[in-house]
């Protein structure tokens, strides 16, 4: 897609969405080594171009449901930036009240419903989600997020042949980054087919695209949950990208030989917000002065949430027998 | 004679076992290329290979039920399972398959496989991450449970439980992967199922407890001991089938029992083990049992970690009240 083709409003607000999650991974990266982070955290840096050019198409209303790297999809929803850094710094004033940690990010007011580590294990949640949607007559398109590796799970066909079989307002996004921890796709899945062709076979619609690319992103998104909130039934996306970081912290993992500097030097090239960044400013729809003042915002924005998490309170030990059973 | 950490002694046993006995294969995810995210299987492809060494799919309900598959057609799969927190996804196969093939096939298939999984608390991660959820596995009839507590136990353990013809399911507390080292054995030994170990002999009270909570124990008691407070240790090291005996022997001896576990408290194996007690000797009991757990919580992040798991102090207090009873 042309940007010409785009309101300029919305290729800037892609940029700093982008940007915004970029800095602010970036940033838990710069504290993690204080050690008050005291949280495993699955960072998705590199990736930023899915979540963002998805989530553009949302409203509040619509449910967003992610897995264990999923700072992305939360901030991209709209959700609460001072919770999600308290909630990673384990503090009560945190989303999960400092009970959940950066992998069970979750903002009700925002739609984004649920992110639980177990791999695959929000796609049939979703599909429930979208379920419950139709039968209550919600106007409401329902958003799963998802790794190469969560398709290797039996849960993902099974609830691909749901959604298809109800015809439900559900959109699959698969973020293909070629790895799970440190195997790589060619020890995991056949060479020879593509992930985007497992739905085909549950004859779901079902399509492919750089995930680097946000605007490719964006067009094919709001392509599929227009054609969910149309009544006319779910979608899988899968977008090809790939993850900056180790797979768990803050550092980059090429020492470990299960990729290479190579690979990841040539992916740093195609990184999704220096891309836009360049056609934003070669088309003329930004300025260099526009993107340093949104990302000076961004930096203030930044800051005032490291400082509400770092001076939040730890929780009571009473919060521990808290929310087991409904009051 | 190598000082290993419970991690290399772990790998030490996986090495020497698959060196000696070629039907064991190891399957898992992250296992080969990687080595397995606590290291665990590290250098294990490049002796053994891709056919013994397997790299699998992130899909623990195939890896268990291929582990059971590959079981009952002569081989001796070792399943590993990333976190204990994800063996749910395997569970339908220990618990409908693994456990219950001996009784469908007459007793004609034995079903010789070893699911491991890094387990408990005490790593700062959380919930699936931190879990103990060994009560779930020993109620199911037909499962042997491990969980050992010390490098030596590690290794002789899993050499046991790979060469046990039932379905062993091997917890390796996380916490204790690489918190001490000790002199391990080079060469296969094997240290017995279902026998318990006496960490310390005591008089005053006896302590029943395995795994991560072992060296926990052992803290209690040399602050006890200060104060005169004599304690039994007894590591289960097999949790189930227990070791009723050394059970029902230490607590004959000593009249009183505190037992601890990290798992929670309601329906957890101290619910077992006292029931043991009562129906073994009760009328040595000088006070009532108490149990030291986690609460009946979800494991927390963080802070709320250290209020959930047992602490020394936690023991000593519930001594106290035994002892003063
Ligand atoms: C059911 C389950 N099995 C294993 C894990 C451990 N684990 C966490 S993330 C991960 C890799 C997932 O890879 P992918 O789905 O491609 O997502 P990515 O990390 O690449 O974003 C694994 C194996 C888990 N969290 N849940
Ligand atoms: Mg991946």
């Amino acid at each position: 897609m042309q940007l010409v083709m785009m309101e300029a409003h919305i290729a800037r607000k892609l940029h700093e969405q982008m940007l915004r999650i970029r800095m602010v991974e970036e940033k838990i990266c710069e504290l993690y080594s204080e050690q008050e982070m005291r949280c495993p955290v699955h960072l998705c840096v590199g990736q930023e171009a899915i979540p963002v050019g998805v989530c553009a198409h949302l409203a509040p209303k619509d449910y967003v449901l992610s897995g264990h790297r999923s700072h992305g999809h939360y901030l991209a929803k709209g959700g609460d930036l001072k919770a999600m850094m308290a909630e990673i710094y384990g503090k009560v004033t945190g989303c999960c009240m400092g009970k959940g940690g950066s992998m069970h990010l979750i903002d009700l007011a925002a739609g984004f419903l649920a992110a639980t580590p177990i791999v695959g294990s929000t796609v049939p949640i979703g599909v429930g989600a979208a379920l419950a949607s139709v039968m209550r007559r919600e106007d409401r398109v329902t958003v799963v997020f998802f790794g190469d590796a969560a398709v290797e799970e039996g849960v993902l066909c099974e609830s691909i042949n749901f959604a298809v079989l109800k015809r439900l307002p559900v959109v699959f996004v698969c973020e293909n980054n070629a790895y799970s921890v440190n195997s790589p796709l060619s020890v995991r899945q056949p060479q020879e087919r593509e992930i985007y062709e497992i739905a085909l076979g549950h004859g779901m619609e079902s399509l492919q695209a750089d995930g680097n690319d946000v605007i490719a992103v964006y067009g094919l998104a709001g392509k599929a949950i227009d054609k969910a909130r149309r009544g006319n039934g779910p979608t899988f996306l899968e977008f090809k990208t790939y993850r900056w970081l180790e797979h768990c912290g803050p550092n980059d993992d090429c020492h470990l030989e299960c990729r290479s500097e190579t690979e990841l030097y040539k992916w740093k090239e195609r990184c999704p917000v220096r891309m836009l960044e360049g056609r934003l400013l070669s088309e003329g729809v930004a300025t260099p002065e526009g993107m340093r003042l949104v990302a000076a915002n961004i930096a203030t924005e930044m800051e005032e949430a490291v400082r509400f998490a770092k001076a939040s309170a730890f929780p009571d030990p009473d919060l521990l027998l808290k929310h087991i059973y409904a009051p | 004679m190598a000082r290993l950490s419970m991690v290399e002694a772990i790998n030490a046993a996986l090495r020497e076992k698959m060196a000696a006995d070629d039907r064991v294969v190891i399957l898992g995810e992250d296992v080969g290329v990687d080595g397995g995210v606590f290291r665990a299987t590290v250098g294990l492809l490049d002796q053994f290979g891709p056919w013994r060494v397997i790299d699998t799919p992130l899909a623990e309900n195939c890896i268990v039920g291929s582990a059971v598959g590959m079981a009952i057609s002569g081989l001796r799969p070792v399943a590993e399972i990333q976190f204990e927190g994800f063996m749910f996804k395997g569970f339908d196969h220990i618990y409908s398959h693994a456990s219950r093939m001996l009784r469908r096939s007459q007793g004609v298939y034995n079903v010789p496989l070893v699911v491991r999984a890094p387990y408990g608390a005490g790593v700062r991660a959380l919930e699936h991450h931190s879990d103990a959820p060994e009560a779930l596995f020993c109620h199911v009839p037909g499962l042997k449970v491990v969980i050992p507590s010390t490098p030596y136990d590690a290794k002789g353990l899993l050499i046991s439980s790979i060469e046990d013809p039932d379905p062993v399911i091997f917890l390796e507390p996380k916490r204790l992967y690489r918190l001490f080292k000790e002199e391990v054995p080079d060469g296969e030994y094997r240290v017995p199922l279902g026998e318990a170990r006496i960490v310390r002999e005591g008089n005053d009270l006896s302590i029943i407890t395995y795994g991560g909570m072992v060296s926990v124990c052992e803290r209690a008691a040399q602050h006890l001991s200060e104060e005169g407070v004599d304690v039994e240790i007894v590591d289960l090291r097999t949790v189930w089938p227990f070791d009723a005996e050394a059970i029902t022997s230490s607590v004959s001896k000593t009249g009183r029992a505190t037992i601890v576990h990290e798992a929670p408290r309601s329906f957890g194996v101290g619910a077992e083990i006292a029931a043991t007690i009562a129906e073994r000797c009760l009328l040595s009991l000088l006070a009532p049992i108490k149990r030291v757990t986690g609460y009946d919580v979800i494991p927390p992040l963080a802070k709320l970690e250290e209020y959930n798991y047992p602490t020394a102090d936690r023991v000593i207090r519930a001594v106290h009240e035994t002892m003063q009873f």
